[in-house]
């Protein structure tokens, strides 16, 4: 009979699915290696005039600040795991070897 | 007796002509705007803020005798990073609700060059940031596109359109802006790029 993840695994898996998710989330945001943005400027010419109008259109731009969050989350999980306890089976099979 | 009444208005005429006119840079189209650039060694700052009024009176005849006065609402100055913009309004920084306004007030035009439409110019004028107030001399280039307006505003009103273009730099230290903030992540050079369009509709 198959047994069940372990809450130490789960939780390991849980860090490297946050870890790898959210980089892959900043890398498809563009990579943006400054600082989150709420908002991104949409520049319209004015034909009669020559100059450029500067509006803001709401978009979430996840920058650096967001991969470090990231991986702190992913790092506070991942050593949340060692909070449980080893698999008996397994304990007792590596004190075996 | 008729020539000293015809003399009489062609004078009026001319002198209508000749009138300076008033232009309202208060943009209905909203296009007007001011970018700021912060370039630090450690981090980049850019944004813009687009609330933009006053007036300018320009003589198309007398470039020289222009004077005016522009106005920036501090509470629109943007920048991307909802943080940075906090931190940007606070009272730390730009104190937007203390400070509410931005003003700029020309004194005299210097160097004045006219070269068809356009005319360019150093501008001496009163900076005023955070209450602070300095004198700058700033490079403006105007741009007169006469009878435009209509073009502009879908023929509901006729008149012309003064685009006035600049770039300058200020130090916000001069200005009191948290002059204690680390330069390497803030700078204390600030790049301004005015962008504006005024009216004047014809009556």
């Amino acid at each position: 009979m198959r047994r069940g993840l372990s809450w130490r695994n789960g939780l390991r898996l849980l860090a490297l699915a946050i870890a790898v998710g959210g980089a892959g989330f900043w890398w498809a945001g563009g990579a943006h290696w400054g600082w989150t943005k709420t908002s991104v400027p949409v520049r319209t010419l004015d034909e009669v005039t020559g100059l450029e109008a500067i509006t803001y259109r709401p978009q979430f731009v996840p920058g650096v600040d967001f991969l470090v969050a990231v991986w702190i989350t992913a790092g506070l999980v991942a050593g949340a795991s060692l909070l449980f306890r080893r698999d008996a089976r397994v304990a007792l099979k590596s004190e075996a070897n | 007796m008729v020539i000293s009444k015809t003399l009489g208005v062609l004078m009026v005429a001319g002198a209508a002509v000749a009138a300076p006119l008033e232009f309202d840079f208060k943009d209905p189209k909203g296009v007007n705007n001011v970018v700021f650039r912060l370039d630090a060694p450690l981090e980049s700052i850019s944004g813009s803020a687009t609330g933009i009024s006053g007036k300018v009176v320009f003589d198309p005849a007398n470039p020289a005798a222009t004077r005016g006065r522009l106005v920036v609402a501090a509470e629109t100055l943007h920048v991307p990073n909802p943080v940075m913009k906090q931190h940007l309004h606070s009272a730390q920084w730009m104190d937007v609700a203390k400070y509410p306004e931005i003003v700029f007030e020309s004194t005299r035009l210097e160097d004045v060059q006219v070269k068809g439409d356009e005319v360019t110019a150093r501008v001496r004028g009163l900076l005023t940031i955070r209450g602070v107030t300095r004198e700058v001399v700033v490079p403006v280039r105007l741009t007169y596109l006469k009878d435009k307006l209509g073009a502009r505003s879908n023929g509901q009103m006729q008149g012309d359109l003064p685009v006035i273009r600049s770039q300058f730099t200020i130090r916000r230290s001069d200005f009191g802006i948290n002059p204690a903030a680390p330069q390497d992540k803030v700078a204390d050079e600030i790049e301004l790029t005015f962008s504006l369009a005024g009216a004047a509709p014809r009556q």
